[in-house]
């Protein structure tokens, strides 16, 4: 290549790359990342959250994505995001997420279904079960079931909580004002918990949480 | 040379004076193996690794996954496949408790110019290249945790070839995760964090 054609490559590269993604971006059927692309940032998710999704007991529980709620997830990371939600790990790996892969990734493990990873103490299941599906009336604790499900499966934007890790539902539990809402400016759907995760006693969370933790 | 002998007279006699009761049962022949090559105060020699401070469970599958020839790199293969020819479980066990219960020594022998690029990688990961961050597992302080190991204060020689290794197609123990995350490591991401872990604790 001579030296003229050589400075010319690169604006025209330039050109090349903003008029295709431009293109891309006019037609919402086309997705701006390639197959290949999507699946490697699977592997990645999965590193950490499990070969299935199930969760992960890491040096802090990684909580289940199988069978969540599209909704749900793609909500948690634009809270990551924009830190409403604060995690530093989670703020790293979702930021650099275009909206549809976030939208392709909530729908990929939506559509996973493992068996749950277990392990809560067994005998706080059947003080968990009554508390979820019937609240606790004199701490103002509405039954879980009245929002995620009778199963426990979600809806929406309300969590599926089956199957969940149990120290995973403990830890955002006990520390929901800390980790949740952290724009005040932009009070968001995490706000309905945290009354609710204010008046649960902590053997109470443990109780509930050992209950979702078998949930199929 | 007698302040040598005095000085390893006076490291067995603290390490002996700290084994517990139940390990009086152990073989002494076992431990007399072990220290051959990862020390008297287990805090490791060139390629064999520090045992002491790490987890209990790491060690204990570590063993079984040599006698189950599932790791496999060279010096695995040349010694830690006879080592463990006829270890039993419980002594396994038992070995994995022992080595927990000493005190960790860092290794401090990695690149300090290199430390600070570790150290960001291993707190954050690199999301753009689907890189994980060492942290969620291993800890904020590469402490470990489980049958997940403590990384910090290992010699960076040892962790530079565990981590290449990983690349090269040798084999973790059964369900690790590492040598997916290792092989996408390039020379310098595994030098910075061999020499980041190597000054920890």
């Amino acid at each position: 290549m001579t030296a003229k054609s050589v400075r010319l490559v690169l604006p025209t590269a330039i050109l090349a790359a903003v008029l295709s993604v431009s293109c891309r971006a006019q037609d919402p059927a086309k997705a701006d990342f390639s197959q290949q692309a999507l699946q490697a940032k699977i592997a990645y998710c999965k590193t950490c959250h499990g070969v299935s999704g199930q969760g992960f007991h890491g040096s802090t529980p990684i909580p289940r994505l199988a069978g969540q709620q599209p909704q749900y997830i793609e909500n948690q990371l634009r809270a990551f995001i924009e830190r409403r939600r604060e995690n530093k790990y989670m703020y790293g790996v979702a930021h650099v997420l275009s909206p549809s892969v976030q939208t392709a990734l909530a729908n990929y493990f939506h559509s996973l279904n493992s068996k749950p990873v277990g392990g809560a103490p067994k005998e706080l299941v059947a003080a968990g079960k009554k508390i979820y599906e019937e609240g606790l009336l004199d701490a103002n604790v509405p039954p879980c079931a009245s929002c995620h499900g009778p199963e426990a499966k979600g809806d929406g934007e309300f969590p599926r909580l089956a199957g969940q890790l149990h120290d995973y539902i403990f830890n955002k539990l006990v520390n929901w004002s800390k980790e949740r809402g952290q724009d005040p400016k932009h009070p968001d759907t995490s706000a309905i918990m945290q009354p609710i995760a204010h008046n649960l006693t902590k053997t109470q969370i443990e109780s509930v949480a050992a209950y979702l933790n078998y949930l199929e | 040379m007698i302040k040598l002998v005095r000085s390893k007279i006076a490291i067995l006699a603290i390490v002996s004076s700290t084994i517990p009761s139940w390990a009086m049962d152990l073989d002494t022949v076992k431990f007399r193996n072990c220290t051959w090559c990862h020390g008297e105060s287990a805090q490791g020699y060139a390629p064999a690794p520090r045992l002491a401070g790490q987890t209990e469970r790491y060690i204990e599958n570590q063993l079984l996954s040599f006698r189950a020839h599932t790791r496999d790199n060279p010096f695995s293969k040349q010694y830690m496949w006879d080592a463990t020819a006829n270890l039993s479980s419980r002594s396994a066990h038992d070995l994995a408790i022992y080595f927990s219960t000493l005190t960790p020594k860092a290794a401090n022998d990695g690149d300090k110019e290199l430390a600070n690029a570790g150290r960001t990688l291993y707190e954050n990961g690199n999301p753009d290249a689907n890189t994980v961050a060492c942290a969620v597992c291993h800890g904020p302080n590469a402490q470990g945790i489980r049958d997940i190991p403590r990384l910090g204060g290992l010699s960076y020689y040892y962790l530079k070839r565990k981590l290449e290794q990983w690349g090269e197609g040798y084999h973790a123990a059964a369900k690790s995760p590492m040598p997916q995350i290792a092989s996408k490591l390039s020379a310098n991401q595994i030098e910075a964090l061999a020499s980041y872990l190597s000054f920890g604790k």
